[in-house]
């Protein structure tokens, strides 16, 4: 079996993996719909989207194995990590659900990756601010697909309603992540590479606000539960979603289609 | 004259209407029909029509119209309708000698 490979712990690196993880582990997650959406054209829509997701995943890993200094690819750094090396936020690395938990955690998502996309337009870091041109246009159109569901979902049938208000209700516990601030925020603050994640708060959840009030649902109340993912401290499900990921590079190093 | 969707309201009430979609390549070309795909309202289907018929870059505009909101010639019409115009070639230019000033037409 291929053995894992460590990331440097440098706080520029984790800051870049942070994103590109919540890319990569989203995009696994979406990818799970392929041939199992409720209709043909939303199959299409969330294997497209997952595509977009592993695409920017492709970039900031690239991006983060060349400020490791290290040599690692892409590739290398998707496969080999083990579960405490992922910088991830929580959220993505939930089961997929039904698909109304689906387009809830999109919408927090895209959402989030919009504005941090944003502000990471003038990144001090070239490559990373050459990324997130490309990236912002995605995120808009996932932010806007996933809003348009929440919408219909929350204020559609009873069935649909009770079922967003639930997807609501987990995944809201997942969302203090995003914004708890720590040392890896503060030095991609002064050097420049990208905000406080704390600073996104705002204006992600006007966002929220506006969507969630369009479908007649309410804002739930923030708990005093913290998930830990963006530093590596994974919730039970992440072990088995990378046992399935990594498998083939795991098994058979270095294959290629 | 028939409308070429029958509405069947039976499968209406548990099925999505039907759009047909049209794309156009890149700006000054015409939108061609390229398909249809099923979605519960405008806004869904011009999502889902830029999702299903524009993923390799094919289209710069994306049209979607109700399938039933289409009126089509009846199949039954044709020999009436379409069956004149074969032995009317000279309907076709090629029989006219262009004026050299114009023969850039």
């Amino acid at each position: 079996m291929q053995p894992s490979i460590r990331v440097a712990p440098d706080p520029a690196v984790q800051y870049i993996l942070r994103i590109g993880d919540t890319c990569l582990i989203l995009g696994q997650r979406l990818g799970e719909w392929c041939g199992h959406a409720p209709v043909l054209e939303e199959d299409i829509a969330m294997a497209n989207m997952a595509l977009d997701l592993v695409g920017q995943a492709r970039a900031l890993l690239t991006r983060a194995g060349q400020m490791s200094g290290r040599g690692y690819d892409e590739d290398q750094l998707a496969y080999l990590r083990d579960e405490r090396d992922y910088r991830n936020l929580t959220l993505v690395e939930l089961p997929r659900g039904d698909f109304a938990f689906t387009v809830v955690r999109n919408a927090m998502i895209a959402g989030f990756l919009k504005h941090l996309w944003s502000r990471l337009l003038s990144s001090t870091d070239a490559e990373l601010a050459g990324i997130a041109g490309k990236a912002i246009k995605e995120a808009r159109y996932h932010q806007q697909h996933a809003a348009d569901w929440i919408v219909r979902l929350g204020d559609g049938t009873d069935e649909s309603r009770r079922r967003t208000e639930a997807a609501l209700a987990t995944a809201w516990l997942y969302m203090p992540e995003f914004f708890e601030a720590d040392g890896v925020d503060d030095a991609a603050a002064s050097s420049g590479l990208g905000p406080r994640w704390a600073e996104l708060r705002e204006p992600w959840l006007a966002d929220m606000q506006a969507v969630l009030g369009e479908a007649g649902l309410a804002l739930p109340a923030e708990t005093a539960f913290r998930s830990t993912g963006k530093r590596g401290i994974h919730s039970e499900h992440m072990g088995y979603l990378l046992t399935q990921m990594q498998y083939l590079q795991r098994a058979y190093p270095g294959g290629q289609w | 004259m028939s409308e070429s969707n029958q509405t069947n309201e039976a499968a209406d009430a548990t099925e999505w209407p039907l759009w047909e979609v049209f794309v156009r390549s890149k700006a000054g070309l015409d939108h061609k029909h390229c398909g249809s795909l099923h979605a519960t309202d405008a806004k869904m289907a011009i999502q889902m029509a830029r999702d299903v018929y524009t993923r390799r870059q094919e289209g710069s505009s994306v049209w979607v119209v109700r399938s039933d909101q289409i009126v089509a010639s009846d199949p039954g019409d044709n020999e009436m309708y379409f069956d004149p115009a074969e032995d009317k070639v000279y309907r076709h230019l090629t029989f006219y000698e262009l004026p050299k000033a114009v023969d850039h037409m």
